[in-house]
């Protein structure tokens, strides 16, 4: 089957020579086939029956590209999370930037590197984490990602090591002259009792069309702590598929907040599978969308063994004529007695023509279990406005106030500071009269 | 300062107020009684301009100018204050923060600069000490997990701090044990003056005891019928609505 797959095949063939031969050759060919083979996702398709990516496969993205784009320190001072005092691996249309990076004072042990230097370097630790993008839930975007698989961040924490300083990883997009496709992959190896701090931010500098595709391969040893944030906000014009796979072991914990606000078309998948007891993933999710964006989210959690937990709460604010789709599934397997799995997705439905297609998925083949889920779906609170009008606030500023107030319960999420008031400050910047909610934010 | 003319109004086309008038100069406190479904808090609700209500006939006037093409906002700028009889919980807007919108929102349209934080929390500080207010329901979301009376404590800090011209009171003892009744009451009681006006909406004549009103007016069916000083009040508590409507019918 052929769905524009044949621009992939071609590309990949004039990349071959520019890529490094060595032990990750085969695998790249390996899932290019499986993706020549499987061709793009389409709506037939109970994964991707509400998201129609037949635009990206029409886009002709063609990977890296030679030439030098600049970018000033300025210019990345000015998207940093103002006072956040970080490590940073900066890659600039796909490409790793080590002039735009900062990685003085890692402790001994740990490292944190560009992906193309660990397949190098480290190869077993590389091979032996990355997501088996045969496996049958994950997508052909999987396997092109690894068919074009070069750059990305690779971190590895040490056996009880805990990394004080959060580890930014910041995917810029600037001045495309060509539709552009970078398939950056993050593989994060926490070692038992480890700890750390992530941020994947995915910024559009300017409002050009690319395609990020990018895969994140999450792997927790017992007791291993990860704080995982991603932060979208490609240009209005780019498309975003971002798939990350967290394998957790026991009494490992994942903290995953999820905020998307850019993008035209844009796919997140989490899929973690909690294969020991203990195990516990929380996820935080918020996605805002206007204009005609489409921005879909798709988690999963397996819960493989008893006593593994589940929590999710993610919220939308559509506007406009975008719109937006939640799928949460849930799977108890066999025999994990004792999990607890609890989600929740609300959403606030600013304008008649936005439109949010949401559906919890539980299956469940244990029996003391306990689940919950619930999904809502709803508009401003009419008693909430008076109320604030009431209080001399002007309509358009109550209107505003309440929707960043519905944003706001997933953000107050955020623990570390500086990432929650630039945060707070991002949402508010999606809404009028942002000037005056600020007033109420500044803390 | 408020007149309200043959006020007839609806919602969703059932008519509730059939020809209300009633004039409220400024130092006054007006008390509106009456049995459930007689109309108080659409009277109430009419004059904040909420949305649902539909001004059928008639006309108020504030300050001489009429308010009915006014948005809710635009009342609370000229003047007018609600104190809600349930008080809704606004999860993540902060109290102080919208406490301080609304004061520079109202300064702004009165043409006066807004207050910096300082100022602002002087007056915080000293408006809290009249209600009892505790500091920490001042950080938290509106109403947000308040108990019953620490909301309609809130609501009269509110207006001790917007200091409107005139401040309707809807049902503020409901709920309220006899302690934070005092404490309410007092102040409201500190905020009157010469040229502060109050409608105190109210089905019991307790607040009463505590608030004492110059006029007693009782509201059934949509309808004034009858209207005296404080005494009326006492009576009422008496011999319940019956005798009154009775009297009307019978006039």
């Amino acid at each position: 089957m052929s769905n524009n797959t044949e621009h992939y095949l071609a590309d990949h063939e004039r990349l071959q020579d520019k890529l490094e031969k060595n032990w990750l050759s085969e695998k790249r060919l390996s899932a290019l086939s499986g993706f020549e083979q499987n061709g793009f996702p389409n709506t037939r398709q109970e994964n991707w029956k509400y998201t129609d990516v037949r635009a990206i496969a029409r886009g002709d993205f063609t990977a890296t590209s030679d030439a030098e784009v600049s970018i000033s320190h300025e210019e990345i001072a000015n998207i940093r999370f103002n006072d956040l005092d970080c490590y940073e691996l900066t890659f600039v249309n796909g490409k790793f930037r080590h002039d735009l990076s900062q990685l003085e004072g890692l402790p001994e042990g740990v490292i944190v590197c560009d992906l193309a230097e660990a397949i190098e370097k480290y190869e077993n630790l590389v091979s032996a984490n990355m997501t088996n993008e045969a496996e049958s839930n994950v997508s052909s975007f999987t396997a092109l990602n690894t068919a074009f698989v070069q750059h990305g961040a690779f971190i590895y924490l040490p056996k009880k090591v805990v990394l004080e300083k959060p580890i930014n990883l910041l995917y810029l997009a600037k001045d495309q002259e060509t539709n552009f496709a970078a398939h950056p992959r993050n593989v994060i190896v926490m070692e038992s009792q480890s700890s750390a701090v992530v941020i994947e931010s995915y910024i559009g500098l300017d409002d050009s069309q690319y395609f990020t595709n990018a895969v994140s391969d999450l792997s927790l040893a017992a007791a291993a702590r990860l704080d995982h944030y991603k932060v979208q906000q490609e240009s209005m014009n780019s498309y975003h598929i971002g798939y990350l796979k967290a394998q957790q072991h026991k009494d490992s914990y994942l903290e995953s907040h999820s905020i998307s606000l850019g993008g035209a078309i844009v796919r997140n998948d989490i899929h973690s599978q909690l294969d020991a007891a203990g195990a516990e993933i929380v996820m935080n999710g918020l996605y805002m969308t206007s204009g005609k964006q489409h921005v879909d989210n798709h988690t999963r959690v397996d819960h493989l063994k008893p006593h593994t937990l589940s929590t999710e709460n993610y919220r939308g604010v559509l506007n406009d004529r975008s719109r937006a789709v939640f799928n949460g599934k849930v799977i108890v397997h066999k025999d994990a007695q004792k999990i607890e799995a609890h989600q929740n997705n609300a959403n606030l439905l600013l304008s008649d023509d936005a439109e949010i297609d949401t559906k919890p998925e539980l299956e469940i083949y244990a029996d003391d279990v306990k689940c919950s889920h619930g999904a809502t779906v709803g508009q401003l609170d009419k008693d909430m406005l008076f109320y604030l009008r009431s209080r001399a606030i002007d309509e358009d500023t109550a209107r505003s106030l309440l929707t960043f107030a519905f944003a706001e319960e997933v953000i107050s999420k955020i623990k570390l500071a500086p990432i929650r008031h630039r945060l707070e400050y991002l949402v508010v910047g999606q809404l009028p009269d942002a000037d005056l909610i600020r007033e109420f934010t500044n803390e | 300062m408020l007149k309200i003319e043959n006020l007839h109004a609806n919602v969703e086309d059932k008519k509730i107020l059939k020809g209300i008038n009633l004039q409220v100069n400024a130092g006054e406190v007006h008390a509106i009684m009456g049995p459930n479904g007689s109309g108080k808090s659409t009277l109430a609700n009419v004059l904040s301009g909420r949305d649902g209500y539909t001004v059928t006939e008639g006309n108020i006037l504030f300050e001489n100018d009429s308010i009915l093409e006014l948005d809710p906002e635009e009342r609370a700028w000229a003047g007018i204050f609600l104190a809600f009889q349930y008080p809704v919980e606004i999860p993540g807007v902060n109290n102080v923060y919208l406490l301080k919108a609304a004061v520079n929102a109202i300064r702004e349209n009165r043409g006066e600069p807004p207050l910096d934080a300082v100022e602002f929390l002087a007056l915080v500080k000293e408006k809290m000490k009249l209600v009892k207010m505790k500091e920490d329901l001042l950080n938290r979301s509106v109403n947000e997990g308040f108990s019953g009376g620490e909301k309609k404590r809130n609501e009269i800090f509110q207006m001790a701090v917007l200091e409107p011209k005139l401040g309707i009171l809807d049902e503020t003892d409901s709920g309220l044990d006899i302690d934070a009744l005092k404490i309410v009451s007092e102040g409201v009681n500190h905020l009157r003056s010469d040229d502060r006006a109050f409608i105190l909406v109210t089905h019991y004549q307790r607040l009463l005891d505590y608030i004492k009103p110059d006029f007693v007016h009782v509201l059934s069916d949509g309808k004034i019928i009858k209207s005296g000083g404080p005494e009326l009040a006492l009576e009422l508590e008496d011999k319940g609505y019956d005798w009154v409507k009775d009297e009307a019918q019978a006039a």
